[in-house]
């Protein structure tokens, strides 16, 4: 499937990616705020991943970009333009929705052909430009399917074949994976990911799929509650999580009470880095991730603060996740499942703390349960 | 399911279709008898039918009566459909508010709906027109109960939503979302709700005889105090018309779902492998 790109004659397809620019975005519904004040430059060609909980804004601001919706206040600058106060039909951007939303009354090609023909491309060039397209996402011999015969993951490439056919200046997906089965999802993961750096469109995905948003785009960016917590690279966003929000929103985390001296934080007897070096002494809650935690080797299991007794192993592949009890918390430690095979529900271990620097949570008091 | 118990549902569902058949059938049966009798012991005659078309009158009012359900069907449309994809699109608090006023005619008695509407067609028959054409508009309001539900039934079954949003990103407007997209894919309800307007027009008698229109219903009780066998003999004729009507409405739909289920049959014996 993924090997008809090139004599799909993409580069015919290709458009140089342009600059968006959002700029002190505010939405509000109702008296709820969706959007405060959110700006977000996308470099040309770049996939931006918006990432956050139900509710934090991330659709709004997709839907903003798209002409969906109108935003109360502040601009969106495409290429340059102002298109703030344009409708959605003029603003030249591809979408892939959530939903399938294919028009089941037209087949797979003419559904691809639908934008041409808002265009006005001639009929000979529309059946060309839906086939390349078709092509690129690997669905050429499908041409002519209804969307009633066409599988989840078909619809939604031959959606995305549709969204970038009118050459838009920015491609905006919704969610687009998430009515899929792990499996689909995964390879239309790579797909999407590998036509759009083919096709060069700057792309705006919003997903609440941490693995999905981290596996596919160049920059991340973690919404709360309408506002962007932290954006960067994807390894960014997982090692040095800006808030406590980031660091447990996206991957699992510890919270392990700890002293914050000198610069480091102490957790059970080992001293950690941290990653806001200016963080005052004190009582704090330290976020470790559960990487971070290992088996010591010593195998001294007598006594001491990370001695515990492993009480679940759950099996994720090359990985398990291991709960072990220290006796006033539990922590969760991941690790080489040939490692954690090795010590079953019930056995005492001790564990160590891996010496990588670790985000502290001032604010809030210590938990007794990671 | 077991081949025996296949075969009991079958003999159920022939069974059904019996009954039912011979409960619409036999009444219409009869009735065609009698526009055939002849007088006293002579032979079956077809003069009643006959007559029909060299009544002037009739004729007048079988045309006005389906001018009107023309009209009104295509006023239906034309009014419910953008209304009702609108206030789904944009306006959904008002969905309830629509509703009540589309079934409202459903609970005011036809006189009553008379007495409220005299003073306004005596005023349009003086000012505008006094044609029977006029009572496209109570008509409207007259099958606005039938043709809302079906129209809702129809919308609910897509996604109106995200399709208009898909086509207005791809560049269409709302004229074109509207007749390229959402229209296309709710045609059986459209047939539907134009079918029940047809019906309810051409069955309608008490408000255009209160009126002082003649339209089918009022024709054929006026034909049917001189010549009983001529009433009758229409009534057949528009019970029929309604009965193809919604044969060829049925059809329609069936053929639709069955070259689809053709389609997927045949992709399905090629398919190659699904994402």
């Amino acid at each position: 499937m993924t090997t008809a790109v090139a004599a799909a004659g993409v580069g015919t397809a290709t458009r140089a990616g342009v600059e968006v620019r959002l700029e002190n975005l505010q939405r509000r519904y109702a008296g709820v705020t969706a959007l405060d004040g959110l700006s977000l430059t996308m470099a040309p060609g770049e996939l931006v991943a918006l990432l956050g909980p139900s509710g934090c804004g991330k659709t709004t601001a997709l839907r903003l970009v798209a002409g969906l919706e109108q935003a109360d206040s502040g601009r969106i600058v495409v290429a340059g333009e102002d298109v703030t106060g344009q409708p959605t039909s003029k603003r030249d951007v591809g979408m892939v929705f959530q939903a399938y939303s294919l028009f089941p009354h037209m087949t797979a090609w003419q559904n691809v052909a639908f934008g041409l023909q808002m265009r006005k491309v001639s009929p000979d060039q529309r059946r060309k430009r839906a086939g390349e397209m078709l092509e690129l996402v690997g669905l050429s011999g499908f041409a002519d399917r209804f969307a009633h015969q066409l599988s989840g993951g078909q619809q939604q490439r031959v959606a995305l074949a549709r969204a970038l056919a009118i050459r838009p200046k920015v491609l905006l997906l919704d969610e687009p994976l998430s009515a899929l089965d792990a499996k689909v999802r995964a390879r239309l993961r790579d797909e999407i990911r590998r036509v759009q750096l083919e096709v060069g469109i700057t792309t705006l995905f919003v997903t609440h799929d941490q693995e999905e948003a981290l596996a596919i785009a160049d920059r991340v960016g973690v919404m709360r509650a309408g506002r962007l917590e932290q954006l960067g690279p994807p390894t960014t966003i997982y090692s040095r999580p800006a808030t406590p929000f980031v660091a447990e929103f996206v991957g699992l985390t510890n919270r392990l009470p700890g002293v914050v001296r000198g610069g480091e934080v102490e957790v059970r007897g080992t001293r950690l880095p941290l990653v806001q070096p200016d963080a005052a002494d004190g009582p704090a809650v330290a976020l470790v991730r559960p990487e971070a935690v290992t088996f010591a080797s010593d195998g001294e299991t007598a006594a001491g603060p990370l001695v515990g007794t492993v009480i679940a192993t759950a099996f994720l592949g090359a990985t398990s996740r291991v709960t072990v009890d220290l006796g006033d918390i539990t922590i969760l430690a991941q690790l080489p499942t040939s490692e954690a095979s090795a010590h079953p529900a019930g056995t005492r271990v001790r564990l160590a703390l891996r010496p990588d620097a670790v985000l502290i949570a001032r604010d809030e008091a210590a938990p007794d349960r990671a | 399911m077991s081949r025996n118990r296949r075969l009991k549902l079958q003999v159920f569902r022939v069974v059904v279709f019996l009954v039912f058949g011979a409960f619409f059938l036999v009444p219409i049966g009869a009735m065609f008898e009698f526009s055939t009798r002849g007088n006293g012991d002579a032979p079956r005659t077809l003069v009643a039918w006959q007559t029909i078309f060299q009544t002037p009158d009739l004729v007048a009012a079988i045309l006005a009566s389906l001018v009107l359900a023309v009209i009104t069907s295509v006023a239906m449309l034309l009014l419910l459909v953008p209304t009702m994809i609108w206030v789904r699109l944009r306006l959904p608090r008002l969905n309830r508010v629509v509703e009540f006023l589309c079934l409202l005619p459903l609970t005011i008695p036809a006189i009553v709906l008379v007495a409220g509407l005299a003073p306004e067609y005596r005023w349009l028959s003086i000012n505008i027109s006094e044609s029977i054409f006029t009572l496209a508009f109570v008509y409207l309001v007259l099958v606005l109960p039938y043709t809302y539900r079906t129209l809702h039934t129809g919308l609910a079954a897509i996604d109106v939503k995200t399709l208009s949003e898909a086509a207005r990103s791809l560049g269409a407007g709302w004229p074109t979302v509207m007749g390229r997209i959402i229209v296309p894919n709710m045609w059986s309800a459209l047939l539907n709700a134009c079918l029940l307007s047809v019906a309810v027009v051409l069955g309608e008698f008490t408000i255009a005889n209160l009126l002082n229109y003649e339209n089918l219903q009022v024709a054929i009780f006026l034909v049917g105090k001189a010549n009983a066998g001529v009433s009758i003999a229409v009534a057949v004729a528009s019970l029929t018309f309604a009965f193809f009507l919604l044969v060829i409405l049925s059809f329609f739909g069936r053929s639709r779902a069955r070259v689809a289920r053709l389609e997927d049959v045949a992709q399905g014996l090629v398919v190659g492998q699904r994402a």
